[in-house]
């Protein structure tokens, strides 16, 4: 909803998944500047999304025997849901979902190896909750804001990541070159600055950086894991050589092979550490966080990246350059990119309502809008922007916000006072109070009031409250407007 | 006819010609196609980078089986089909019984080495350079969009059809979307009420919908709303199609039977863009009897042979080219993960009632001595042979009856495969 404070409502939608009243009422009579260190100083609140779910004031979520969000992918992904929904910590959900599209790791590729139970393990599970490392996903959010060259090493060494591009299997005799191409092509610098050598000798590198396997009673016993180990035995000791430097050489030297992982992280260090990995970085975040229909502004990218480099890495103060920076309060950037399936299904539950409503509604919708959770296309993550607006993902997104209407008919009528029920207006400009889509013209507002007193006479009864509010709620809801953030 | 412009011959098509045996041949071709009536594109996409050397097995190549130990195909299970025209026997992946067939019936035409010069390794580079033909600048349109785009008249909508989930950039045009239509039984309309009020706020929402004045983004994303609505009763009439070929039943053998669905009711789409995934094979891939491959492998022979079957059962195998394509081939030498990474030539394939089966171009030798000129990378990659443009010229020409040259930015007749 709507707080009266235009680059509020957009800081609401961008480093989060638009208010609720409770997240007005969290920032009630803060600056533009200390809301902004409220987003991104998210440790200050504390991490208890976890504790409302079940709870009747929440967003229901839909079990199937045990709600088992560790070891079920479903469950999984609406305990993802549950939280973008109501964390009181919206950046770092949001910036988990920015490492989700920009690692690309998807739980088909690895369960079918492992199977579901180890699957969903690896990709979600909480920490300490099972035996072994927490997923990737929780990975990708506990490191959310911090230095993203330990985030990369991090998750150079995940178990989802050395499934997904099989650096489990690489061995001296036989390096595999799927992660150490895309370490460099996706992940950090981009295509145009390395070169098909470079591709060789970083498969070298990661060599013996492999898995180990601590099995349950069987494959589907959730106590089961797998574990990182560098390998010594399985690890290429000869000397790699790049077409650039690593740590001051472009030669990485004959190393013993109890050391020899070093070689990876001097790596993922070079890359990390290099300004053109801060310049990749920019370019994306300005397209989720400021615009994706213009292109990233020169002086964005450069000072951003000075940020990057300034602060070895660190996330958190890039993030608070951003968020305080003139392009991204710019009312020009508002309502200025096209908004993602999920961004989309979380902000209507939050403005349209979610009491008695199941997150898992959102399942298969989110599939047909192109976009499931824990499962991107590829590693290169999900095609962003217009590419998500096919005719069939429009439908799948108008149709979602029919499902939500018509659950909460009742609530959504009983929410406007008699006054406003008095005059169909009233109740359009109630409606816009709650749903924040872009600015209508006046032609469109004209359309939705056309709407509203087409059928009968007005009168603002309960029986025509209970229609025209779900029917409106949909339209708003379902409209071009409503689907840029 | 003594003297024609090539425009006014492109604009009014075969009527306007008479075929003369001085005519050039791409006119030939063109005027040919043009003379047809509704013909269909169906565009199959293994996503990931084919291993073509694991499709079509080079089973008498020593290197073959000195380079590949854990993955080759046994020559003894490959599926002969003869031998190319540098005299290298050939076999198809055990599990392609389904194209032996197709094959054997003279409607299965194989390009070995296609692709260009300085293949990209990389997935997405790749296939956007596949998807604009164009190497050097792949940013811009897609060639199936831009031939889309020059379809004369009012667009379709349903012009084109693309079943996966994903957008890529061979469909994008100027002025045309294609829309991207996984499950038509999803492709309806909902509203939270029902009857007379249903109706109501559908009515609303498409001329809310076309309110959107001189707002490009907004007039997007409205124009697929517009469009969604414009086509819900003619993908609705796919929805029933009852087959009598039974298809597989995974989501590329259901994409094939949502096509066969409406080709059958006539719909009036052109192009259609089918894929399936997994061949992004770095690690076990297996041989002839299991593993990853024999399994990509079946999805892909079955699931074209039920369609084939399907289309040629109703007559209709006459109106459908399909053309196959991967980003890249894969390194010829396994890795260590019983897998193969990113290469660079791989293979096409077209199929159908207007295809000239056969075995086009020459296998590479898979020795990787430096002198070897079927090969790139110090020997690692196979290198291409025929222009992938040129088989878009061809399909452009020889089957959709328009001139290759506007459309691709270039002319790549000279060397085209004889396919069609």
């Amino acid at each position: 909803m709507r707080s009266g404070d235009a680059n509020l409502d957009h800081l609401f939608r961008r480093a989060g998944f638009g208010a609720s009243a409770a997240d007005l009422q969290a920032v009630a009579g803060m600056s533009y500047a200390s809301a902004v260190d409220y987003f991104v100083d998210f440790d200050k609140q504390p991490d208890d999304v976890d504790t409302k779910i079940g709870l009747p004031e929440s967003v229901s979520i839909t079990t199937r025997g045990q709600f088992s969000p560790n070891t079920n992918i479903e469950d999984a992904r609406q305990r993802w849901l549950f939280r973008m929904v109501h964390t009181r910590r919206p950046l770092q959900e949001k910036m988990a979902l920015f490492w989700h599209n920009h690692f690309g790791v998807g739980y088909s590729k690895v369960a079918g190896v492992v199977g579901g139970v180890l699957g969903t393990k690896m990709m979600a599970a909480k920490g300490g909750e099972l035996p072994g490392p927490q997923g990737h996903y929780e990975l990708l959010r506990e490191r959310a804001l911090g230095k993203f060259r330990d985030l990369l090493i991090e998750v150079a060494k995940d178990p989802a990541m050395l499934f997904f591009l099989d650096g489990r299997t690489n061995t001296k005799a036989k390096p595999q070159e799927n992660f150490g191409r895309e370490v460099m092509e996706l992940f950090t610098w981009g295509l145009g600055h390395y070169t098909e050598s470079d591709v060789y000798a970083a498969a070298r590198v990661f060599s013996g950086w492999n898995l180990r396997n601590v099995p349950g009673a069987n494959g589907n016993d959730p106590a089961g894991y797998y574990e990182f180990i560098y390998n010594a035995a399985q690890h290429d000791i000869a000397d790699k050589t790049f077409t650039f430097p690593i740590s001051g050489s472009r030669t990485i030297p004959t190393r013993a092979a109890a050391s020899g992982m070093q070689d990876g992280i001097d790596f993922l260090t070079t890359l990390a550490n290099h300004p053109e990995t801060g310049r990749r970085l920019a370019r994306k975040l300005w397209n989720y966080f400021v615009s994706d229909l213009d292109v990233p502004d020169p002086g964005f990218v450069e000072g951003l990246t000075n940020v990057y480099l300034q602060n070895d890495t660190d996330m958190r103060p890039v993030l608070r350059y951003i968020l305080r920076s003139p392009w991204f309060t710019n009312p020009g950037n508002h309502n200025a990119r096209y908004s993602w399936p999920v961004e989309f299904v979380v902000r209507t539950m939050k403005e349209i309502g979610w009491a008695g409503f199941s997150v898992d509604t959102a399942r298969v919708p989110l599939t047909n809008m192109g976009q499931t959770l824990f499962e991107p296309p590829n590693v290169a993550g999900w095609q962003l922007g217009r590419a998500w607006f096919g005719t069939g993902a429009m439908l799948a997104r108008m149709n979602f916000a029919a499902a939500v209407a018509a659950n909460q008919r009742f609530n959504l009528a009983r929410s406007f006072s008699a006054t406003e029920r008095a005059q169909p207006d009233r109740v359009l400009n109630g409606m816009l109070q709650r749903l924040t889509p872009a600015p209508y013209t006046t032609a469109e507002m004209n359309e939705m009031l056309t709407y509203l007193t087409t059928g009968s006479p007005w009168t603002g009864s309960e029986t025509q409250m209970n229609a025209k509010a779900a029917g409106l709620a949909r339209l708003v809801a379902g409209s071009g407007e409503y689907q840029f953030v | 006819m003594s003297k024609f412009s090539r425009r006014e011959f492109i604009r009014d098509g075969v009527a306007a010609f008479t075929l003369s045996f001085a005519a050039p041949a791409f006119l030939v071709d063109i005027a040919r196609a043009q003379g047809a009536v509704s013909r269909n594109l169906v565009v199959i996409y293994l996503a990931g980078g084919n291993d073509a050397l694991s499709t079509l097995v080079p089973y008498t190549d020593p290197f073959y089986y000195s380079r590949r130990p854990a993955i080759a195909v046994p020559a003894g299970q490959v599926l002969q089909i003869g031998s190319d025209s540098s005299g290298k026997p050939l076999g198809l992946h055990p599990r392609l019984t389904g194209l032996q067939t197709i094959f054997n019936q003279g409607r299965l035409a194989i390009v070995q080495r296609a692709g260009y010069q300085n293949s990209s390794r990389s997935h997405f580079q790749g296939t956007d350079i596949w998807g604009t033909a164009d190497p050097t600048n792949p940013a811009g349109l897609g060639w199936l969009g831009r031939y889309l785009d020059s379809i004369p008249g009012t667009m379709d909508p349903l012009a084109g059809w693309n079943t996966s989930g994903a957008t890529y950039r061979a469909l994008t045009g100027l002025n045309v979307s294609v829309p991207s239509i996984t499950d038509p039984r999803a492709y309806s309309f909902a509203s939270p009420n029902s009857g007379a009020e249903a109706v109501n706020e559908r009515n609303s929402a498409i001329r809310l919908a076309s309110l959107a004045g001189n707002r490009p983004h907004l007039a997007f994303v409205n124009s697929s709303s517009m469009e969604a609505f414009a086509t819900l009763d003619r993908v609705a009439s796919v929805v029933n199609y009852q087959s009598a070929v039974t298809y597989p039943n995974n989501g590329f053998g259901n994409a094939l039977k949502t096509v066969a669905g409406s080709i059958v009711r006539g719909i009036g789409t052109r192009v259609y863009w089918v894929q399936t995934g997994g061949f992004d094979t770095h690690s076990g891939q297996g041989n002839a009897g299991g593993g990853g491959y024999a399994n990509l492998m079946a999805t892909v022979g079955d699931g074209i042979l039920a369609f084939y079957n399907d289309l040629q059962g109703q007559g209709l195998l006459g109106n459908t080219l399909m053309v196959q394509f991967s980003e890249f081939g894969r390194r010829i030498s396994e890795n260590g993960s019983q897998g193969t990474d990113h290469g660079a030539g791989s293979i096409m394939m077209a199929i159908g009632g207007g295809v000239r089966g056969g075995l086009y171009g020459t296998a590479a030798n898979l020795n990787p001595t430096p002198d070897n000129p079927t090969l790139e990378n110090a020997g690692g990659d196979v290198t291409y042979e025929t222009d992938f443009r040129s088989v878009y010229t061809k399909v452009l020409e020889g089957w959709l009856g328009t001139d290759s040259t506007a459309i691709l930015g270039g002319d790549f007749r000279a060397g085209a495969p004889a396919i069609i």
